[in-house]
């Protein structure tokens, strides 16, 4: 730059901006900004807010389809459920505050993602955590996960929002950058979907909820860019929720969008006042104008560029109808909040600022939220390298095994020791000590308590209605096995968008639609860049196949973690899917336990004894990337398993017909640890047993019959009444895709699972699995 | 005969009581703001479950100073029927309706969870519709739910038969393993001498909902119903 600017490269670059970002701001506002000018472009061209890495590769994502009311662009989507029901929901991030201060980073991850759903006019009725932490083995790691675990808690518990669901998992990859992504699902309560746009000149901008403060200053900012050693220096940035005010601000707003007085809202979350301001005016075309020392505030002195940055929590702004300010007011009031006219609706489209009387920041709105930096970047040519080597793998480099076992490093493990290790993995093992601790069952709307499904189930309910008058079930899952991922960005994103309808199919629901949480490393470096764009393609493909659009999310970047030397360390890449189904008829829903002594089970799907001759193809059950293969033999190399949609498809598709005929009595998708494990899993779940015939197929290892894993498995279990009329079913729908694999046995009886010429593979008893499974997270929380 | 269920600021599971004795049993109820004094249409009170005021300073401490609390006390004073749930329990004990206090878990975590709990008397209204000793399926959702008071009002607790609800294993033990958050003697929830005042840890109606597969809650809202309705 040639001439002299106010700022220097240091100070620019504290506000997360580049210098050539710096010369595009002087250009756009034809002059210099301020200091408090210069921190809200920092804010508000941050990736967090503005995408401006991500978003020419989300443009490829479905987003439209009958049941879609509101797609991406606002603060939540909206999907409808017929009989004149619709639903809210959305994921969002809270990653690098998780990392530095794991409880009120998790908490105000809660909090933020409830105020996207009522800032719509919707209730919230549910809330699904998807978390991701180090090795339990790790002390830090154990301290984060508590921490992240408890703030969820606490926010969730309070605010009377019931956490039904999630995925949580234990990979050091993850090591000081956990993930906590939290997804919320609300039920339409206004007429109107209220939306961000403001409009008509001279409205009043009313300020509603919290008081402001220093809290959360830059937030951000700080959660797009690389943590390091200094980030706990960070943790002013860091926000600290209050889960009581923002359930009088839940039944606040409700009361307030019912009256009509609201022409528009946005809940201040991200940049706080300077994203809302600019948002609302940005996207009704008009200006706002605010006066800070309106505003209420917690402590003295601040200045604008402290108001301006400020993420102090449970904070809202709306645009009122003109004349109808007191009585809004007067219902905030009646809540113990706070509630104040700071500013008005102005044609100009500019944000203008005042404090003290004066203008403090002047800037186009546009240029704040719309008409932001965005960032082509060069796609790798060719995979790289990493993904290349690990595609060599095969299971041919591993140690051979027979019928009883595999000799690993010298030592012989049978197939029971190697099942009981995977169920105590902390990724497989029971969440009970989770969601113990989140009050799931609040709202009386829970059908299905976690842990017992594959997917959470809610009934749908107004808030007045009377349970006899409600059928309609809404089912929900957050899911990405982000090792499939990593080992191949496309396979792995569109494995993820597929385990999540599976995942809905196998407790009945049809599903409809997803929000996305796509958690990667940085795009800056080629190999980043690489993840993201695959990945996305992936889910485009994946929701297109399945027809599921994508109705909103949320992109967090820059998740790596620089270690003492500076070698940057980067996360798995991680799009978690959060996928929303409908249940038509809440009465005809499945757990994943068996139900009863001699019911049949079947496998759906891709079957391991391929007696039809195929061979081994593309979709075959495999080690590559699967549990096994990294948790007993150390190795992430190889494929992850491939997704066939016309099979997946019609797996599902059987599955839900058979449970909403009342064959099926239970289902459950096999995933993490194969087919041995999801039997376990039923089997622990019921405490009944089950005997199991698997046949030795000549193409496959016993490993990869047992362990590996494959997208379109369900394994569900019927009533033998209704044999035949299954069978014929299953025969017409999905051909040779299905096979009867034994029978649930009583509650004495151990899994067995015996070769066809009667060799016994595994033979285990309940109770050692359930042990084994139950006390796996706890145990290792022990460790002082 | 009607219900009136009181809202806090924080008041989390009103809505969830008014669908049982409303939504289900078509009993009349009504939502009573926290800053309403007069109560004379109503004869059962239901505080419920939640955080009112955030729990700050104390589960239930704040909510004592609400004007709403005072009317409580002639109610209940009258002998008509006051039910504390959960966060109500912990209301009842900062008013001094109920004696002893609800402390942190043994754990010091949240619980929500599913227990089996034991009816110790069935001679009042609240219990009559169970069996003498009958164990049910309750749920639990609490942080604070240790009872605990002491040794003195224990022991007068157990002598007056004050002790309604104690958490016990699937065959009715009541012993240490069965104790899901440490209260004393178990106790899971009690009543005032005469009976009218009822304090409880368990959400009986979190289990009175056919649809969500748990009733054991409803017997004590009928059984209410049934002695309130005998007597209008």
């Amino acid at each position: 730059m040639s001439e002299i600017t106010p700022f220097s490269p240091e100070e620019i670059a504290a506000e997360g901006l580049k210098l050539e970002e710096y010369e595009e701001i002087v250009k756009r506002l034809g002059r210099h900004p301020n200091k408090a000018e210069l921190g809200m472009f920092g804010v508000m061209w941050s990736e967090h807010c503005c995408y401006k890495n991500s978003r020419p590769l989300l443009k490829q994502f479905p987003t439209e389809g009958k049941r879609i009311l509101v797609g991406p662009g606002e603060n939540a989507g909206v999907v409808d459920l017929g009989n004149g029901l619709r639903l809210a929901f959305k994921i969002e991030s809270h990653n690098h505050p998780s990392a530095i201060e794991p409880f009120q980073g998790a908490a105000t991850g809660v909090g933020g993602i409830l105020r996207d759903i009522f800032t719509m006019g919707a209730r919230p009725i549910a809330i699904l955590n998807s978390l991701r932490f180090g090795n339990l083995e790790d002390a830090r790691t154990r301290r984060i996960f508590q921490g992240v675990v408890e703030g969820i808690a606490h926010y969730g518990n309070c605010v009377g929002v019931p956490t039904v669901g999630g995925e949580v998992y234990f990979d050091s990859a993850y090591t000081g950058n956990p993930l906590v992504n939290a997804m919320a699902l609300g039920l339409m309560e206004t007429d109107e979907i209220v939306k961000a746009g403001a409009s008509g000149i001279g409205n009043p901008v009313l300020y509603v909820g919290s008081t402001t403060g220093r809290d959360g200053m830059g937030g951000a900012s700080f959660a797009s860019a690389e943590l390091s050693d200094e980030s706990m220096d960070d943790r002013p940035a860091v926000q600290v929720g209050d889960p009581f005010l923002e359930k009088s601000l839940i039944e606040a707003c409700l009361e307030a969008f019912k009256t009509g007085a609201v022409v528009a809202a946005q809940d201040m979350g991200a940049a706080g006042i300077t994203c809302s301001t600019s948002e609302m005016a940005a996207k009704g075309g008009v200006g706002i104008e605010l006066d800070l020392n309106k505003i209420p505030v917690r402590e003295i002195g601040m200045m604008p560029y402290e108001y301006l940055l400020s993420e102090s929590q449970e904070r809202m702004l709306f645009v009122a109808a003109k004349g109808r300010e007191r009585e809004l007011i007067d219902i905030f009031h009646r809540w113990e909040l706070q509630a104040v006219v700071a500013g008005k609706v102005i044609a100009e489209p500019i944000v203008r600022i005042l404090f003290q009387g004066e203008v403090a920041a002047e800037i186009p709105a546009t240029a704040l939220a719309d008409n932001t930096p965005i960032y082509h970047r060069e796609l790798l040519p060719e995979p790289p390298e990493y993904a290349q080597k690990a595609w060599q793998w095969s299971s041919d480099s591993l140690p051979p095994c027979d019928a009883e076992g595999i000799e690993i490093n010298g030592t012989k493990k049978t197939w029971n020791e190697i099942l009981l290790h995977l169920l105590d993995t902390p990724t497989i093992a029971s969440k009970h000590w989770v969601y113990r601790q989140y009050d799931h069952q609040v709202q009386n709307n829970t059908i299905l308590l976690p842990g017992g499904a594959d997917a959470a189930v809610i009934r749908v309910r107004p808030i007045e209605a009377k349970p006899s008058e409600c059928t309609i079930g809404v089912a929900a899952t957050t899911d990405c096995n982000p090792r499939y991922v990593y080992l191949n960005p496309y396979e792995g994103a569109k494995a993820a968008v597929a385990e999540a309808a599976r995942n809905l199919s196998c407790v009945g629901a049809e599903p409809l639609a997803i929000t996305d949480n796509l958690n990667f490393g940085s795009p800056e470096k080629p190999i980043g860049y690489w993840q993201l764009a695959e990945a996305c393609c992936g889910v485009s493909d994946a929701c297109r196949q399945l027809g599921t659009p994508v109705t909103g999310g949320n992109v967090s970047l820059y998740n790596e973690t620089l270690d003492s030397q500076g070698n940057p360390q980067a996360i798995y890449p991680t799009p978690v899917i959060g996928m929303v189904g409908l249940i038509p008829d809440i009465t005809k829903v499945c757990g994943q336990a068996w139900q009863q002594e001699g019911d049949f089970i079947y496998l759906l799907g891709q079957l391991n004894n391929i007696g039809t001759g195929r061979g081994r193809s593309r979709t075959t059950p495999t080690l590559g990337g699967s549990e096994y293969l990294a948790v007993i033999h150390n190795t992430v190399a190889g494929q992850p398993p491939v997704v066939d949609f016309e099979l997946e498809r019609k797996v599902q598709e059987s599955c839900r017909y058979g449970i909403r005929q009342e064959w099926v009595k239970s289902a459950h998708d096999c995933s993490e640890g194969g087919l041995a494990v999801a039997l376990a899993e039923s089997c622990i779940g019921s405490k009944l047993g089950a005997e199991i015939k698997l046949a030795d197929n000549q193409i496959q290892r016993w490993d990869e019959i047992l362990f590996g894993e494959s997208a379109s498995q369900i394994i569900v279990s019927v009533n033998p009444q209704a044999r035949d009329s299954w069978e014929t079913y299953l025969q017409q729908n999905l051909g040779n895709y299905w096979q009867q694999i034994g029978k649930v046995t009583s509650a004495r009886s151990p899994l067995k699972i015996l070769t066809t010429k009667e060799l016994s593979l595994i033979n285990v008893k309940i109770n050692d699995m359930s042990l084994a499974w139950q006390q796996a997270i706890e145990r290792r929380l022990k460790v002082f | 005969m009607k219900f009136g269920i009181i809202v806090f600021p924080g008041s989390n599971c009103d809505r969830d009581v008014a669908t049982v004795t409303q939504g289900l049993l078509n009993a009349p109820t009504r939502m009573v703001w926290h800053q309403e004094t007069a109560l004379s249409d109503i004869d059962t009170i239901v505080i419920p479950g939640g955080f009112s005021y955030g729990d700050y300073l104390r589960c239930g401490a704040i909510a004592r100073f609400s004007p709403v609390i005072k009317s409580i006390v002639e109610h209940a004073n009258r002998g008509k029927y006051v039910l504390g749930i959960c966060n109500g329990f912990q209301v009842l004990t900062e008013v001094g309706l109920l004696p002893g206090a609800l402390i942190g878990n043994r754990d010091l975590h949240f619980i929500c969870d599913r227990v089996p709990v034991r009816v110790e008397r069935t001679d009042l209204p609240w219990t009559q519709n169970y069996t003498s000793r009958q164990v049910i399926t309750l749920p639990i959702a609490h942080g604070e739910g240790r009872y605990y008071a002491d040794e003195d009002t224990i022991k007068s607790l157990e002598d007056n038969g004050q002790v309604l609800f104690r958490y016990c294993s699937t065959t009715g033990e009541v012993n240490e393993a069965s104790n899901p958050n440490g209260s004393l003697d178990n106790i899971a929830g009690i009543v005032n001498q005469p009976g009218n005042v009822l304090g409880m840890m368990p959400h009986p109606e979190r289990a009175s909902d056919p649809m969500l597969r748990a009733t054991d809650g409803k017997l004590l809202f009928e059984g209410l119903l049934g002695v309130l309705d005998a007597i209008a």
